[in-house]
């Protein structure tokens, strides 16, 4: 064991260990910064208080999508329902909450419910979470559809003028985006129960054995990531003011790929919710950047995974720095 | 009696047809360290994972501080002061030092519980081995398996809020190098001065003579010896786990000379620093021994590696098909048929142009039918419509209808029972004089009766090289358990 140690720390270019987690902790900061700077240099003006107000218009959506995606992948889960999900959630705010406020809480409440219960079903009957909520995200599909056959529905007020803040100095979207990343990473990283929960991504076995209770921890874990989809639809349609079925489909792939993008990897129940949210910060703004680019919007979803496969391949790179050959 | 931090009496667990605690009663006083060794299957690990809560026997009474627990599981263990170090490390890769100890702990929490987990932990560290340099910042994923377990063993002394009463420990030194693993046994000896008891299992003879108080020697589920630790040597303690009665070997074998036929494996496992090798020629049965998980199956896959390539390391001559131990996970195709579970390594022979005959499928698997005697009504059943033992005929009937001339078999007979194993052993030996090579790891010790030659691998080497005069039960048990701590 000694030797290995002593050839790793004697091979040039093995980074450390801490080093190499700097290195990776400041993955999603740099790119971030790497896609304000080419917007920069294409559009100077685009960075202003302005500028950025409307790029980042859909910032808190995503962010907070990205953050449920990420609550299921600490528990080594995936969460393929979150898209339609948090489509459902928008028709509901759209429509009865509009309506019936009470009715529309009611159900919101009781979406949140179903998600606790999906992780109890999934833990208990030790079915792969992929497959259960491909499966859900047909049902929430379905339920829009029923809810709101055509696009159509209003925001309610309350939700319009929240969504619409101005702050001073800083955009509205990039303070929100900041609240969501700092309550979900004091929830989950410095609270001392959300350690057991990011440990039953890394070993349910060990925490198990300590006397902890998987079930309870998926069940909050996927009541969080409900929560997080709820809060997320209600925050889409306070921006676009009216309900579509089909509004959040394509939150699925983008949730995973922030939370990727922000640190976090598919097993082992390793995350960061800054990370994640400056994930869907890069994301968002990955799309201006490509319009200012002229890339035609056909291309840009293609463009988009082509960031994400770079980002990757740099993670890997410096992964592989530091370990023994 | 009263004195006893834990007592089991009774102890009896199943898995399947094989019983893994066959009636074992165990008390332990405070103020003792106790050794428990055994060969492999003798139930130390299973016995340890009772105690800690972790497995329900199917019967048993447990005892601690003279009263009863009708509901003992892991709340109880940990409310009881109990504590394990398992073999398989049991921290989360994904947290820090300090949230590993949190996990532990249930106290820990509220304001300020990572600076109080950082210092419970890292102050056991500094107790036990003194300059280890692991910060509790650090995330353990990224930290070596030695620093690994030293976390794991210092986090298993930490307290809170009730005392640690008995420490199980089990292979705790298998990642530690000499000077952490002497730090730990200096600072179990003056725990167990100031009040606790622990439980040491190890394959190290020298650690648990060196620090044991007493001694107990564990065989087939059962205690078969105990006593002071001052009473034993090396010598007896190996005499006591192979049992005096000794074993024959069923079936009288005549010595074969020497082969010359043509060497079909040669290979030196990683790690091997002395130039031995395992060498098996055509025809012979090689049997690798020693305790499960030393670099037994590694060999074997290292072999199915080099199969036809022609390395300076590694030669193997011919076609290698390997047996599954572990049915379920490496060996069936469950949703298939019985046929197409044995015709899936002859693929080739049963191809017709572009496409499979499915008639030269069911032609072999017919033919291996009646050799191995695979007792089903049709092949085209599902494979998991077999028994245990016949799911092992059809991946025995999978290797030897195959090509391969070298058969890789991965201690193939666990939980088989004993009439599969007489068919397969005969099948095995007409397979071999028709110039089959075998290599064949096994932990049950009478199976090494059929081999030409065994290797005992101990720590991933090839520590001992045993022709068939010399294969006994007391030679591999003793090459299996090394003399220094």
């Amino acid at each position: 064991m000694q030797q290995v140690v002593a050839i790793a720390a004697r091979r040039p270019g093995g980074a450390a260990p801490g080093l190499r987690r700097g290195l990776r902790a400041a993955l999603p900061a740099l790119s971030l910064l790497l896609i304000l700077a080419g917007i920069w240099v294409l559009n100077p003006r685009a960075i202003s208080y302005f500028g950025l107000t409307l790029m980042l218009n859909l910032a808190v959506p995503v962010a907070l999508a990205t953050v449920g995606q990420m609550f299921a992948m600490a528990g080594n889960e995936l969460d393929l329902s979150i898209g339609t999900f948090v489509g459902f959630a928008g028709c509901v705010t759209a429509t009865l909450l509009h309506d019936n406020p009470a009715a529309g809480a009611a159900v919101l409440a009781g979406c949140i419910l179903v998600y606790a219960l999906l992780g109890a079903l999934i833990h208990l009957r030790q079915l792969p979470s992929i497959v259960v909520t491909l499966g859900m995200s047909f049902v929430w599909q379905g339920l829009s559809i029923l809810l709101l056959p055509k696009p159509g529905g209003h925001a309610p007020d309350w939700l319009k003028s929240l969504m619409g803040l101005k702050v001073p100095y800083v955009p509205f979207p990039v303070l929100a985006a900041l609240a969501i990343g700092i309550v979900a990473y004091f929830g989950l990283m410095r609270t001392s129960y959300g350690a057991v929960l990011r440990g039953v991504g890394g070993n349910a076995v060990a925490v198990q054995r300590a006397g902890w209770s998987i079930l309870k921890a998926k069940m909050i874990l996927f009541g969080l990531t409900g929560v997080c989809g709820v809060l997320a639809g209600m925050a889409l349609i306070g921006l676009t003011t009216s309900g579509d079925a089909n509004l959040g489909n394509g939150y699925t792939l983008l949730s995973i790929a922030g939370t990727i993008l922000g640190g976090g990897e598919f097993i082992g129940g390793r995350v960061s919710p800054l990370g994640a949210v400056i994930g869907a910060l890069t994301l968002t703004l990955a799309g201006s950047l490509l319009n200012f680019m002229h890339i035609s919007p056909d291309w840009q979803v293609a463009a988009q995974g082509g960031i994400l496969i770079v980002v990757l391949a740099a993670r890997v790179l410096i992964n592989r720095t530091g370990r023994p050959a | 009696m009263s004195d006893d931090v834990i007592r089991i009496t009774g102890a009896q667990k199943a898995f399947g047809a094989v019983r893994a605690l066959n009636g074992v009663d165990l008390a332990i006083p405070t103020h003792e360290c106790l050794g428990l060794i055994g060969h492999n299957g003798a139930g130390k690990s299973t016995l340890m994972h009772v105690l800690a809560g972790t497995l329900t026997p199917d019967q048993a009474g447990i005892e601690v501080g003279g009263e009863t627990v009708p509901r003992y599981g892991v709340d109880v263990a940990h409310r009881l002061g109990v504590r394990c170090v398992f073999q398989e490390l049991s921290l989360c890769p994904n947290l820090t030092v300090a949230e590993n100890a949190r996990i532990l702990h249930p106290a820990l929490r509220g304001f300020g519980w990572r600076r109080r987990a950082a210092a419970l932990i890292i102050g056991k560290l500094d107790e036990i081995f003194p300059g280890h340099g692991i910060a509790p910042e650090a995330v353990v994923g990224d930290l070596p398996i030695g620093t690994r377990q030293m976390i794991e063993i210092a986090r298993a002394f930490t307290t809170t809020t009730e005392p640690v009463r008995l420490v199980i420990l089990d292979e705790p030194t298998s990642s530690l190098d000499g000077h952490t693993a002497s730090q730990l046994f200096a600072f179990l000896r003056r725990s167990v001065a100031d009040g606790i008891s622990a439980i040491l299992i190890s394959h190290m003879l020298g650690e648990i003579i060196s620090t044991s108080d007493r001694v107990v020697v564990m065989r087939d589920g059962q205690i078969v010896t105990s006593g002071p630790t001052a009473q034993f040597d090396r010598d007896k303690l190996v005499a006591a786990m192979g049992g005096a009665e000794g074993h024959a070997a069923p079936g009288a074998v005549q010595a074969k000379p020497a082969s010359t036929a043509p060497v079909k494996v040669r290979l030196s496992p990683k790690g091997q620093t002395d130039g031995r090798e395992l060498i098996a020629r055509a025809g012979e049965i090689i049997g690798l021994a020693g305790l499960a998980g030393h670099g037994q199956t590694d060999l074997l896959l290292a072999v199915f590696d080099a199969a036809g390539r022609r390395s300076r390391k590694a030669s193997v001559d011919g076609a290698v098909a390997l047996v599954a131990g572990d049915r379920q996970t490496d060996g069936v195709f469950p949703l298939w048929s019985i046929a197409q579970n044995i015709g899936v390594r002859s693929f080739g022979a049963f191809r017709r142009g572009p496409f499979l005959s499915l008639a030269a499928e069911t032609a072999l698997a017919v033919q291996w039918k009646e050799r191995i005697k695979i007792r089903t009504a049709d092949l085209d059943n599902p494979i998991l419509s077999l028994s245990g033992g016949n799911q092992q005929k059809a991946l025995f009937a999978r290797a030897l209808g195959s090509d391969a001339t070298i058969v890789l078999m991965d201690d193939p007979m666990r939980g088989v029972d004993i009439g599969t194993k007489l068919d397969v052993y005969d099948l095995v030996r007409d397979e071999a004089a028709a110039g089959r090579t075998f290599l064949w790891y096994t932990t049950e010790m009478d199976e090494l009766s059929h081999c030409d030659r065994v290797y005992v691998f101990r720590n991933g080497v090839i520590v001992a090289d045993l022709g068939r005069s010399e294969v006994s039960e007391e030679a591999v048990i003793g090459a299996s358990f090394a003399e220094v701590a």
